[in-house]
């Protein structure tokens, strides 16, 4: 088999899928063996003429890290989509818009007077803020612009398939190279990971989910043995898809969603809170006082933040451009 | 004006950039290191419950996630006004200590000794790892390689994900350490020690034992005064992960002291509207502008500024080589910015020395490592040492533990001025009249700010052991004339 030609690249992401491809350790070298990376801005010193000058459709696979919020990176997004055959959106931020999607809740008006003029230790009178052309004495500066909304990468271009996960486990990353080394990719649209929710993959023992209280993380000691949405704990374990091995949980802490929804719903948020009603008793919502729904709701503390941890571009509650 | 972009990351993709502006004679007139990234976020952290932000803030860098993720720790603690069990301490200590290690261990290796083993002018195509290993043999390279991925278990097993841990919370941490746990994180920790041994015996033999490299570390391109701030412990020696923070003039004399939550009252930050990155400064001498000295507000931070901050250090081995550091470089402070890499490796022989001290604490196996927050939340402060300098935090919030307002100064941020400095200054000593640009001259630039081990703004993604460079200069009418491009893998 010819070897394969692979790029990887990274928009706005914070360098955590490029260790994780690094942290797959000896494998790497099987990478080196069935494939001839292209580009990868942060270790190769191919730049973007050198894939502009490439043919359209000549790179078989890019693994591209990353949200896209600049102008800069859906140029970059268009024309390695342009060049490549198989387009993968790798880590939670391309996936889903991750972390950075959280932005989605302001502006860039609002982020820059936080950060700029506001912030406390902020000695700005004049509100200088950094601008996408300044003139100095000796010339002209350029920075690139920061956009009002964060994308995920299919938001941008077509997507084949998606690695989940913040960043994503050294077994997918494994499991990936192993289905390209054999030539043997799943369907179109794939997103590798379990084809069930987390909390089929679980260890910890579940009982029937009913409670009448719930918990933050630093409010009690979680029994290590049970079930964390039954000791009141909000754990997103049954709107996200499984596949890495319930890392936060067994750390005795709840997961919060980096897997995405699982199979077959675009809306992790929206299958969360149907899940907190049923265990709350909410499903028959019309019996009970109305008092007594918003009492028991309003335990949840932010429920759009933590239920669309790292969804939130891709919500339907995100669909509008602000 | 003749104009040469150093882009030490990538050429387009934004993710950092040196500018380096001539004059009419070719000298250099002025440089711009620019961050052309922004995280954002200050802004979106707001309305969240404060104690997630651990888990949240750790996403600005996932290079050192873990100095957010325990800054972020240490203020929920003190929005909560709790103070974690001594386990809980211990066990934030050691995870945290891993990782300092983890982080030098690669910056060291992959980055600052290819310069000195290979040459600071050789071929870029050996001077990186792979041609380091060649030059100090495999059986090193494989050390290397081991005691980094150490470093990474033992974050993983206590913060349950290497990168983007999970186990910090507000009054403690999320798990205990079991017994065997302890015992494979000692064994391991004593494993380090002897490689924080090797390391500097390295850093001995090929920089020390070199007239012509101790010669560069001195020369005055590469020296530049300044204020210097570190985290010390109640005998002033240096802390990582707790402590006061202290800020000595460049003649080395105490000039402040501070609890984290006064820090406000020391630091405050300039912003130019060419990059992104602010650029911090003493708040009561006031920003002077990118200019060295006592009446300057520019300080240092980052290992070599830590130790300057310091009296010493508080394990045996490392005190034994601080001591002899300040020997050698004439008495502290040193204000050599290449003696970065030295005190670096002091640093992984303390970290290491501490894990062991650690491991070998009866309390480090304690299940109680959790306090349950009781009084109302408001406002905090955590400080800690990320391996590239101080790292502030700072959130307010409502009665509920909700969101108000968060202020970040980056370790790197505290480093921008004097980086802009640094690179000046090289770029003014090498770079002049008549001379041609060469790709030497451009490493031994691209040396300055290495030592530094920028992780700019945490946003500009440099992987340790990652740095490309390229540098373009342009002729008055904007034409390009010359282009040179390296890269170290
Ligand atoms: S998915 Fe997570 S690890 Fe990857 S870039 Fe985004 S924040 Fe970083
Ligand atoms: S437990 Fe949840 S948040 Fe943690 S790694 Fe798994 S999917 Fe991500
Ligand atoms: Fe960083």
């Amino acid at each position: 088999m010819a070897k394969l030609k692979l790029a990887i690249y990274w928009s706005a992401s914070c360098g955590g899928c490029d260790v994780a491809i690094l942290d797959i350790k000896e494998k790497i070298l099987q990478v080196a063996e069935i494939a001839d990376i292209v580009f990868w801005p942060i270790a190769l010193d191919f730049k973007r003429h050198h894939v502009e000058a490439m043919e359209d459709k000549s790179i078989d696979v890019c693994l591209f890290n990353g949200a896209v919020r600049t102008s800069e990176q859906e140029e970059m997004a268009e024309l390695l989509r342009a060049k490549t055959k198989t387009m993968v959106a790798f880590g939670s931020c391309a996936h889903l818009g991750g972390i950075p999607g959280l932005s989605n809740f302001s502006n860039r008006a609002q982020a820059f007077e936080r950060a700029y003029v506001e912030a406390q230790s902020c000695d700005n009178p004049d509100k200088v803020f950094p601008q996408t052309i300044t003139n100095v004495a000796e010339g002209e500066l350029e920075l690139p612009e920061w956009w009002d909304t964060v994308k995920a990468l299919n938001q941008v271009v077509d997507v084949e398939y998606y690695i989940p996960g913040c960043p994503p486990t050294v077994p997918i990353i494994s499991q990936v190279v192993d289905a390209l080394a054999a030539g043997q990719l799943p369907p179109v649209g794939t997103v590798f990971g379990s084809d069930k929710a987390l909390c089929e993959e679980c260890p910890r023992t579940k009982g029937e989910k009913k409670i009448d209280k719930i918990y933050r993380p630093h409010e009690i000691i979680p029994d290590p043995e049970k079930c964390l949405l039954e000791q009141g704990i909000i754990c997103m374990g049954p709107a996200t898809r499984g596949g890495c091995d319930a890392q936060c949980i067994k750390a005795n802490m709840p997961c919060r969603g980096c897997f995405g929804p699982t199979p077959g719903v675009t809306d992790q948020g929206a299958k969360m809170v149907s899940a907190v009603a049923s265990i709350l008793g909410l499903e028959n919502e019309k019996d009970l006082p109305a008092e007594r729904v918003e009492e028991l709701m309003d335990q949840i503390k932010d429920p759009a933040g933590t239920f669309y941890r790292f969804a939130l571009p891709t919500a339907m509650i995100n669909r509008k451009r602000m | 004006m003749k104009r040469i972009v150093i882009d030490p990351f990538t050429r387009l993709e934004g993710h950092g950039r040196i500018d380096i502006f001539l004059d009419d004679d070719g000298n250099v007139a002025n440089a711009y290191l620019r961050v052309p990234e922004f995280r954002g976020f200050e802004k979106f952290c707001e309305g969240r419950p404060v104690e997630e932000l651990p888990r949240i803030t750790p996403r600005i860098c996932g290079v050192c996630p873990s100095a957010h993720h325990m800054a972020s720790a240490k203020a929920v603690d003190a929005v909560f006004h709790v103070d974690p069990p001594s386990a809980a301490k211990k066990v934030r200590e050691l995870y945290y200590s891993a990782h300092m290690c983890h982080s030098h261990i690669a910056h060291f290796y992959a980055l600052a000794a290819p310069d000195f083993v290979l040459g600071p002018t050789a071929d870029p195509a050996e001077r990186n790892l792979l041609g380091l290993i060649a030059k100090v043999g495999l059986e090193t390279g494989t050390e290397v390689i081991k005691h980094r991925a150490y470093a990474q278990d033992i974050q993983a097993v206590i913060g349950g994900k290497a990168t983007h841990s999970v186990c910090g919370l507000p009054g403690g941490v999320s798990k205990a350490v079991t017994e065997d746990e302890r015992r494979d994180f000692e064994e391991k920790s004593k494993s380090m020690v002897e490689f924080g041994k090797l390391s500097l015996k390295i850093f001995d033999d090929v920089v020390l034992k070199n007239k012509e490299y101790v010669d560069l570390v001195v020369s005055d391109m590469y020296t530049m005064k300044s204020y210097y701030m570190g985290l010390v412990d109640a005998s002033n020696k240096v802390n990582f992960y707790e402590g006061d923070v202290r800020v000595v003039d460049s003649d080395g004399k105490e000039f402040a002291k501070f609890k984290p939550a006064n820090y406000l009252d020391y630091v405050a930050e300039h912003v130019e509207p060419w990059t992104y990155l602010k650029f911090p400064f003493l708040k009561s001498i006031g920003w002077k502008g990118l200019v060295e000295g006592k009446d300057s507000g520019v300080y240092r931070v980052a290992p070599l500024a830590r130790l300057n901050a310091a009296d010493g250090m508080a394990t045996p081995l490392a005190q034994a080589e601080y001591e002899r550091m300040y020997q050698t470089l004439g008495g502290r402070p040193v204000h050599h910015t290449l003696a970065m890499h030295w005190a670096r490796l002091i640093e992984t022989q303390y970290a290491a020395e501490r894990m062991v001290e650690l491991c070998q604490d009866p309390e480090i196996t304690d299940p109680n490592v959790r306090t349950i927050p009781t009084a109302t939340p408001d406002e905090g402060v955590g400080i800690i040492e990320a391996p590239r300098g101080t790292l502030i935090h700072h959130y307010q919030t409502d009665e509920h533990g909700m969101t108000k307002k968060v202020n970040l100064i980056v370790a790197t941020g505290n480093n921008n001025a004097a980086m802009c400095m640094s690179i000046k200054k090289v770029a003014q000593a090498l770079i002049q009249k008549g001379k041609e640009a060469t790709e030497g001259m451009l490493n031994m630039i691209e040396m300055a700010y290495r030592a530094y081990d920028p992780c700019i703004a945490c946003a500009t993604h440099s992987l340790p052991g990652q740095l490309p460079l390229e540098v373009v200069i342009y002729d008055a009418k904007g034409k390009e004339v010359k282009r040179l491009s390296q890269y170290l893998s």
